[in-house]
């Protein structure tokens, strides 16, 4: 027991000094000349990706003008989705609790581009971007928050709990959804269906023991799931450093490869994305996919995923910063009009206090919700 | 659940943001403000809680442990000091005395080393060391695992469950580890020296994961203790005796009180012996029985009771107003105190029990069952439970969700007139 403090501050300076991964958002150059109607090549930054166990994903990509400015805008609208929220929080409007995603953009709307609607994705708490991308709405994210009737999931789940048909939440409990992830992707390859689960998870959720329970099943039963851990350097308030022996998080599957990427800069989520979509469709079982992130912005510009994308744009000339500022407006007044409807959602009726528990129109042994309280309602 | 910088902060000041204004507010379950003045007793005013040193150093059951001490009672009273302390603040104190004075004693958990997400442990690292005051990663069944280990070996560990709703996790360990290590191993092991610390309960908002109360999920496990304090007093009294027994405790510590019950605190070493319930009002007609947050709840039910707001006049009948209702603080909930609650209800002829638990597999089904069995013929109505109902805690009906003074004195008024 003698100085943990000392012994954590040497572990640390032990670890081998790998060529650090790539954690800005502007890095990618053009390959040829953009194109304002045709696909066209860029080329990621040679340290976008790092590799266990298997070969980086190529670093050139194809990408189109529309494709880049629509996720400009899906970015945008995320951002001011949980702006909003964050301010809806400090009006205390928003009561419980509210885990924001600001700064990792880049890796929902990047997932999403990467997958189909037919692949499955699950996630922890900071689920908000996914229920909207997955099919939901920002009016729906917004008024589960508020705990409304227009909510998600009727109001009844809260910041941590929202899904769409290809999106099984939003989960509170750290760690809890990798190994259901594995269940999901054991169903998939079961109904022997060309499609996979990307199950995720935090750098702090990474130490909890059914996270490894989660990897053993998957790799014995070579299962389509990509386990993709959202490293934003802190598990809560403690940072990876810390709280992990490994922090090198695509290295830990034991004997399941992994692709450590840039999580910043939305080109190369993408290709990560894309590339270990392939290859659990090819039968190789599961892969581990880290994407180093920050939250917040991250510590400077160059580490903004929307101000990388911006970048791009800009200095690629497919769009003006006027064009790009009106997609902004748009993404706002979107967002604007969402929150006001939530707002004027009702909160939940009185019977979601006690339905949903078990399957609709069993009745529970004992009354769930006591009517002696009657005596009392009317004053 | 929390995590750093903005967000943490946020939510933290969210949760510690139940001051006492929200308490009052709580406490009002009327849709109207109370009467200017007020006359309803809230967390802020309860008379349960020992507002000055003189009251505070006669605590009933406070045992000093002042090394060379002298243990006649008459002595011992002299010169004892106080400080102004809530709930979180005395926990804070009672680990700091702990660490002062067991050198094998360590601390560790999610974010304990800052302070943890409720101040419990706050300067205790600079103050003792990160080497005995530490971070765990978020890993609820290593924690509870790493202890056992660590207890096992005769060393004092204090372990926090950042929130009782995580503590499932670590069910496994708690249950089939810490609980029977004692009697696998024929007596020749043992975990006494493990406390794992927990906040408890509903904040109000908290909803699915950040509002139960999982003690009742602990009451088959036999080896292990549960323990549940009301104010500071008495969570120092009770964490010092839960470090120090020689079982395995699980200290639930109810979050909603951390900042809004205050008391005069001793600031020696003293402890609350476990496993005994305490008598907070002596009464003859009806046993009110309940732990930690709903103990204020109850305060304001037997206030309503006796002067009615007065749209709540014609559903209290005169004839009860004048009713002496016995309430009792359970404390200890594993093992529970029988006797003093069977001498009660012998006396009394009627039992109310509160938790915020959920009714089924809840406290008050076993205490309600064993009363019964004891006092059959000595109660004049079925005892009566006000718990959370038989759902999640659902975060937009939590008020509703959470006995409330209302709820509590509709069961005392069916109960007295059964």
């Amino acid at each position: 027991m003698a100085s943990l403090a000392r012994i954590s501050s040497r572990l640390s300076r032990r670890i081998p000094l790998a060529r650090a991964i790539q954690t800005s958002a502007d890095t990618t150059q053009l390959a040829q000349d953009a194109s304002h109607s045709e696909p066209f090549t860029v080329k990621l930054h040679e340290d976008s990706f790092r590799a266990y166990r298997t070969e980086i994903p190529g670093l050139e990509v194809q990408v189109t003008k529309d494709g880049l400015l629509s996720m400009y805008k899906e970015m945008n609208s995320m951002r001011r989705m949980e702006m909003a929220s964050d301010a809806l929080y400090k009006q205390k409007l928003i009561r419980g609790f509210c885990h924001l995603a600001i700064g990792q953009e880049a890796v929902s709307v990047g997932l999403e581009r990467g997958i189909t609607p037919e692949d499955r994705v699950i996630t922890a708490y900071r689920c908000h971007p996914f229920a909207v991308l997955r099919g939901g709405t920002i009016k729906g994210v917004i008024a589960e928050l508020l705990g409304r009737q227009a909510g998600m999931s009727h109001g009844k789940g809260g910041s941590m709990h929202i899904f769409t048909p290809s999106f099984f939440g939003g989960n509170g409990i750290v760690g809890a959804q990798v190994p259901v992830g594995a269940g999901i992707a054991f169903a998939q390859k079961y109904m022997e269906k060309p499609v996979a689960t990307y199950a995720m998870y935090g750098d702090g959720a990474s130490n909890q023991g059914q996270v490894f329970e989660a990897f053993n099943m998957a790799k014995l039963w070579d299962l389509p799931v990509v386990f993709v851990c959202e490293n934003n350097k802190y598990g809560m308030g403690t940072s990876a450093e810390r709280s992990s022996s490994n922090p090198e998080y695509f290295t830990r599957g034991d004997k399941i490869p992994g692709i450590q990427a840039n999580g910043m800069d939305i080109i190369a989520v993408k290709k990560a994305v894309e590339h270990t979509r392939e290859w659990v469709l090819s039968g190789k079982g599961p892969i581990i996919l880290e994407f180093v992130t920050y939250r917040y912005g991250g510590h400077s510009s160059t580490q903004d995923p929307i101000r990388g994308l911006q970048r791009y744009i800009e200095e690629w000339g497919l769009a003006t910063e006027e064009e790009l500022k009106k997609l902004d407006k748009e993404a706002k007044a979107e967002v604007d009009q969402a929150v006001e409807e939530a707002k004027a959602s009702p909160i939940p009726f009185e019977h979601d206090l006690w339905t949903d528990i078990y399957y609709n129109g069993y009745r529970a042994p004992i009354h769930c919700v006591g009517v002696s309280v009657k005596r009392f309602t009317t004053i | 659940m929390f995590n750093t910088s903005n967000i943490a902060h946020l939510t933290r000041r969210r949760l510690l943001g139940i001051n006492a204004q929200f308490a009052r507010r709580w406490q009002s379950t009327g849709s109207e403000p109370p009467p200017a003045g007020g006359h309803l007793p809230s967390i802020a005013t309860s008379t349960i809680l020992r507002s000055t040193r003189d009251s505070a150093i006669r605590t009933p059951g406070i045992h000093w442990l002042d090394e060379g001490a002298s243990t006649t009672p008459g002595n011992v009273l002299a010169g004892r000091e106080t400080r102004k302390m809530n709930l979180y603040q005395a926990v804070r104190d009672a680990m700091s005395i702990a660490l002062t004075k067991d050198d094998t004693a360590v601390i560790f958990g999610e974010d304990v080393a800052f302070g943890g997400v409720f101040r419990c442990t706050m300067g205790l690292a600079e103050e003792f060391g990160r080497e005995r005051v530490f971070n765990t990663p978020l890993t609820e069944q290593g924690i509870a695992g790493f202890g056992i280990g660590l207890a096992s070996m005769g060393h004092t560990a204090i372990a926090e469950i950042q929130f009782a709703d995580y503590i499932f996790p670590a069910f496994d360990q708690i249950v089939n580890e810490a609980a029977k290590h004692r009697f696998r191993s024929g007596g020749q092991f043992g975990v006494g020296a493990l406390t794992i610390r927990c906040p408890t309960m509903s904040v109000g908002h908290g909803g699915l994961y950040h509002s139960q109360s999982p003690e009742g999920y602990f009451m088959g496990a036999s080896g292990l203790k549960i323990v549940i304090p009301r104010s500071p007093i008495q969570a120092k009294g009770l964490l010092l005796a839960s470090i120090r027994d020689p079982n395995p405790v699980i200290f639930m510590e109810p979050k909603i009180l951390y900042r809004s019950a205050v008391e005069q605190v001793p600031v020696d070493d003293f402890e609350i012996p476990l496993g005994k319930a305490e008598v907070l009002v002596p009464g003859s007609d009806l046993t009110l029985l309940t732990w930690g947050t709903p103990l204020y709840h109850c305060e304001t039910a037997l206030s309503m009771l006796s002067s009615p707001p007065a749209p709540l006049g014609p559903h209290v009948p005169a004839s009860l107003r004048s009713a002496k209702i016995e309430l009792i603080d359970l404390r200890t909930i594993l093992p529970w105190d029988v006797d003093t609650i069977t001498e009660s209800v012998n006396r009394t002829g009627r039992l109310v029990i509160v938790h915020e638990a959920s009714r089924t597999g809840g406290v008050g089904g076993e205490i309600s069952a064993e009363i019964q069995k004891r006092c059959f013929l000595k109660l004049n109505a079925p005892v009566k439970r006000v718990t959370g109902w038989d759902t999640p805690v659902p975060m937009q009906y939590e008020k509703f969700f959470i006995p409330d003074p209302l709820r509590i004195l509709d069961a005392v008024v069916e109960t007295l007139s059964y």
